[in-house]
């Protein structure tokens, strides 16, 4: 089950990084970061999985005595809380990027910006 | 049987992501990356983690989505400073008013 | 076609890094040695039920204190880049456009279910992010779906006027709590950001867990304002 969370995982990260490489608009480039960072978010957490785990949280079904083989790993889990959160709020940050170099050149295609070409 | 819907949900991204790169217009783009992030909220799911889950649902699909369609909206009805062919400020773009009707 | 080729090597190469990982990883292989302390230690250190809580906010406390920092730095720039220059454009595009420029009002389904979902919605964030240490949930699902509630109130009235120096001083003073908070535990507890300087309670109540209760609400509000201060700056009309 983890070989497969971990496949499906680097292959989103594939698919992001080809669309960052090969794509000719801003706007694609920024979903395929958004896809990257998925892949990256699925990768970490299918790392933290426990075959037949269940979810870190004590209740009236999970005793904090024998707790131990049956629980998922909450690091990994506590990790990719935070990077959703911080993936959200770059992404809002390069979209008003592209927001103003459209309002500033008219054209969101990578191939019209050549001032930092050699 | 987990298994078997890991395997289906990770074929639903795998599409939903080449479609997302592939597809001509960019609001069926954006939706289709959407998808891909609500598909991986169900994966989480399955893997255990429930507050992974909440929080890749309400912000990868949900608020990512709005995001990207208001900074879309934002740049197809501006007017555009220079060019002479500016026939997207015209068009009555149906694909932002879905924005404020249901 | 030189481009692709050099792009595929990479992403090989990427792989070729990736596998030793992938192969070593299986889910039969239990849980690490911090996970193992985490697991059997956490509940009776700490008191909260919900592990996850107790390592993003204290195990773990000082990367949630960076991503507070890093979701800040970002709202300030979207609205540095957005809403700085749009005060002066606006003027201009006023004159030439006459009206909201075919723009539609919204239906009026839209605009009573958001007038009866609002305050459902508010309530529904608080309870989640006052819950985070008893269920699943927390601080940054609790304020996400804060942020939704002012998003479905924008989407129904284009015009709407948020109260930026309320969104503003809600933001400010819970960034600065959370840091009073961490400096509290410096001084009456074990360390930045320990939340044992409350009493522990009773094990599955709502009044338990020391203080992460209180940081919980604190990142709650905190990332409610941020997120609903990003989309209010991104939204097309006004």
């Amino acid at each position: 089950m983890t070989h497969i969370v971990l496949v499906i995982g680097f292959l989103l990260v594939c698919i992001g990084f080809w669309g960052l490489m090969t794509r000719r608009e801003v706007f694609r480039m920024i979903i395929s970061f958004s896809l990257l960072d998925t892949g990256v978010h699925v990768i970490m957490v299918g790392i933290g999985y426990v075959r037949a785990g269940t979810a870190p949280i004590f209740d009236e079904a999970l005793a904090v005595a024998g707790a131990v083989g049956k629980v998922v790993d909450p690091v990994p889990s506590a990790l990719v809380l935070t990077a959703i959160v911080i993936g959200l709020a770059v992404t809002a940050l390069m979209l008003s990027f592209a927001i103003r170099l459209h309002a500033s050149r008219g054209s969101l295609a990578v191939d019209d910006m050549k001032e930092l070409k050699w | 049987m987990s298994q078997l819907m890991l395997v289906l949900f990770g074929l639903l991204m795998l599409v939903g992501a080449v479609a997302a790169l592939y597809l001509k217009d960019t609001v069926s783009a954006i939706l289709a990356a959407g998808s891909v992030s609500l598909v991986a909220s169900l994966v989480y799911l399955l893997l255990g983690a429930p507050d992974v889950a909440m929080t890749e649902a309400a912000i990868g699909s949900a608020l990512t989505t709005v995001v990207f369609l208001f900074s879309w909206a934002r740049i197809q009805h501006r007017p555009q400073p220079s060019k002479s062919s500016q026939s997207e400020e015209t068009d009555s773009n149906p694909d932002d008013q879905e924005d404020h009707q249901l | 076609m030189m481009k692709r080729l050099i792009i595929i090597l990479a992403l090989a190469a990427i792989a070729l890094g990736f596998f030793p990982l992938a192969m070593r990883i299986s889910g039969d292989s239990g849980l690490t040695a911090l996970a193992t302390h985490y697991v059997e230690a956490g509940a009776d250190e700490l008191g909260a039920a919900n592990l996850v809580t107790s390592v993003v906010v204290s195990y773990r406390g000082l990367d949630t204190l960076g991503e507070v920092m890093v979701l800040f730095t970002a709202t300030t720039g979207v609205t540095a880049l957005l809403v700085a220059g749009k005060s002066k454009s606006h003027k201009k595009e006023k004159d030439s456009e006459p009206d909201g420029d075919g723009r539609r009002e919204g239906s009026e389904l839209l605009a009573t279910g958001a007038a009866f979902l609002f305050p459902i919605l508010i309530l529904f964030g608080i309870y989640i992010f006052l819950n985070g240490h008893l269920t699943p949930g927390g601080g940054f699902q609790g304020g996400v779906v804060l942020a939704s509630a002012f998003l479905l109130l924008l989407f129904s009235d284009c015009r709407l006027e948020l109260n930026h120096a309320l969104l503003k001083g809600a933001e400010a003073i819970s960034g600065a709590a959370y840091v009073a908070v961490g400096l509290l535990g410096l001084w009456l507890a074990g360390g930045f950001l320990d939340p044992r300087f409350l009493p522990a309670g009773e094990f599955g109540q709502l009044f338990s867990a020391g203080a992460i209760p209180i940081i919980y609400i604190l990142i709650g509000i905190k990332v409610g304002s941020e997120l609903t201060g990003i989309v209010d700056a991104m939204r097309r009309c006004s």
